[in-house]
């Protein structure tokens, strides 16, 4: 069955998109991640265009992210405060990225950027999250789980003006730190067409050093206003956001989604993390074997718009 | 006595015409003779006319608007006609004219792959597909087949910009062209005009899912011993049509709303979600 896509210009088939969407929803029901780091690459081997990919992309994770939300609010997980700071740099990141982006797509380079930002990110996240959970389970074989505790640490980062405190999270931090974190991911979010969770999660945990349960609901509360506000201006802009492909993808991950809880909660969390880590690696390493492997065609033809 | 008066003022009138010099005779004669060639020219000219009033081609569509709707997944539209006596058709189906940009990679010190070089051109078409009952070299020559810009290697791209010597032009150039190709943009080779009777000529033209909308146009060649002899254009508009239209006239024109629409929409997708994973 067929559906033509009005933004993208062209046919696909619904089965296949519905299916992409109910895996993705899948992974990030089993591991509570976006899974945006799996879609736009996806989109574009199906052969959606790069910046239509990205867009809907941005458009889709502010509906998972709201879903993500509302959960983790009933369970009062979510620090607001801290959400509302790294919003703000979020918000500013975001606007920084999708000008950004409007400048490579300029330049011939848009390609490339979106290619190296995930190699660079998925190896970095993959890798730390593949030892750290490696050390978790080898520890947990030889004794009880010792938790890891990121408190008492004293350094440069505490040296920042503008403190705040931030109840929930049990920090007093300078708002410049979570402003800054905010700040780089939204710019990740706009080029890479991610809300950003995979990068916001280990730098909330091992930068600002939260408590591990408000970590998840916090990042997606501010994901979702990145990522509505990468939507809007990568509409606004570059007209690159289609909503049949988004509403499909969401169709799939919604079912997905719970399959994926369902099964998640099967498995121990060691093993979750090692395989999501070997996942991310594996995607990384795909992108970055594409990069250097001697291309099918060194020649590539795009649309100039007028 | 008219005559006669005429040859009295013969006599007189002499005088005034010997003088006239050889040259102005000579150059009156080959006046006169252009003239006549010029008319004789002129009847054959309209004697094309005429020819042409009785129609040596004919040729339309099974359809002349194309709908891209939510279901579409490609289309055929059948092109027919007749020819007043044998002769070989050409069809040239070329679709609106864009700018593309042709982009080279190459390793980026020495380990990434990344694009480098690049060259534009304007009024490159769209769509291009050519049709004909025999291989183009049989049917005209060079001369012919680059003055209508039938065959790929005849079609005339200005190039706007490039960041190369002229020398390597020609690789972006072949490029271009099998990078439509591999689109399906762009016919390799020649595809078939079945002719029947030396009188009916039909082609079925095959549009993909991902055919560009605009206005489209098929032209017909009719061609006797390598000149055309009669050519007829046919428009062919292909335009979205329905619901996918209407979203994408949104996205274009306004573009701010739609994007204001679409994190709507997902807000509230997800917050159904929601509520639908807490039933269960």
């Amino acid at each position: 069955m067929q559906i033509y896509l009005p933004i993208a210009e062209m046919s696909v088939n619904v089965l296949v998109i519905l299916g992409m969407g109910w895996a993705i929803g899948f992974l990030s029901g089993v591991f509570g991640v976006g899974g945006g780091f799996l879609m736009t690459p996806l989109l574009m081997f199906l052969g959606v265009p790069p910046p239509v990919a990205v867009g809907t992309g941005a458009n889709q994770i502010v509906a998972s992210s709201v879903t993500g939300v509302i959960a983790h609010t009933r369970r009062g997980h979510v620090d607001f405060k801290m959400g509302g700071v790294l919003l703000v740099g979020g918000i500013l990141g975001s606007t920084a990225g999708v000008w950004l982006f409007a400048l490579l797509q300029r330049l011939g380079q848009i390609d490339l950027a979106i290619s190296l930002c995930y190699v660079l990110f998925l190896g970095v996240v993959g890798g730390l999250m593949l030892v750290e959970s490696a050390q978790a389970m080898i520890r947990s074989h030889r004794k009880g789980a010792r938790p890891r505790s990121g408190a008492g640490r004293h350094n440069w980062i505490h040296g920042l003006p503008f403190k705040m405190r931030f109840r929930k999270s049990k920090l007093y931090i300078s708002a410049l730190l979570p402003m800054g974190v905010g700040f780089f991911v939204g710019v990740l979010t706009a080029i890479m067409g991610v809300g950003g969770g995979f990068v916001m999660v280990p730098a909330m945990i091992y930068l600002l050093g939260m408590p591990t349960q408000v970590v998840v609901g916090t990042s997606l509360f501010q994901i979702i206003f990145v990522t509505a506000n990468t939507t809007f201006l990568q509409a606004a802009l570059n007209q690159t956001v289609d909503v049949v492909l988004a509403l499909l993808l969401l169709l799939g991950a919604v079912v997905g989604a719970q399959a994926g809880a369902q099964a998640g909660a099967r498995l121990k969390s060691e093993q979750l993390r090692i395989l999501l880590a070997l996942l991310v690696l594996v995607v990384g390493g795909k992108l970055a074997y594409d990069l250097v492997a001697i291309p099918d065609d060194v020649f590539t033809l795009i649309s100039e718009l007028p | 006595m008219p005559s006669r008066r005429r040859s009295d003022r013969g006599p007189a009138a002499r005088p005034a015409i010997v003088p006239v010099p050889v040259p102005v005779v000579i150059a009156l004669v080959i006046g006169l003779l252009a003239g006549l060639a010029t008319m004789a020219g002129l009847a054959v000219v309209m004697g094309a006319r005429a020819q042409q009033q009785v129609q040596p081609l004919v040729a339309d569509l099974s359809k002349h608007l194309v709908a891209i709707t939510t279901a579409f997944s490609g289309t055929d539209v059948l092109l027919f006609g007749a020819t007043d006596g044998p002769g070989d058709v050409v069809l040239v189906v070329r679709g609106p004219r864009t700018t593309k940009v042709v982009r080279k990679k190459a390793r980026l010190a020495g380990v990434i792959w990344a694009n480098r070089d690049s060259v534009t051109y304007d009024n490159v078409p769209a769509f291009y597909q050519v049709f004909a009952s025999r291989p183009l070299e049989e049917i005209a020559p060079k001369s012919v087949l680059s003055r209508h810009q039938i065959g790929t290697e005849n079609l005339v791209f200005t190039k706007v910009d490039q960041s190369v010597t002229d020398s390597f032009v020609p690789g972006f150039r072949a490029a271009l062209v099998r990078l439509n190709q591999k689109q399906q943009l762009y016919g390799e080779g020649v595809l078939p005009v079945t002719q029947l009777a030396n009188r009916l000529f039909r082609a079925e033209l095959h549009f993909p899912a991902n055919v560009p909308t605009g206005s489209y146009s098929v032209e017909v060649y009719l061609i006797r011993q390598g000149d055309v002899v009669s050519a007829e254009i046919t428009p062919l508009v292909i335009s979205k049509i329905g619901l996918g239209a209407e979203i994408f006239d949104f996205a274009h024109q306004q573009a701010p709303l739609y994007g204001l629409a679409a994190i709507l929409v997902a807000v509230i997708t997800g917050w159904a979600a929601a509520i639908m994973l807490r039933r269960n």
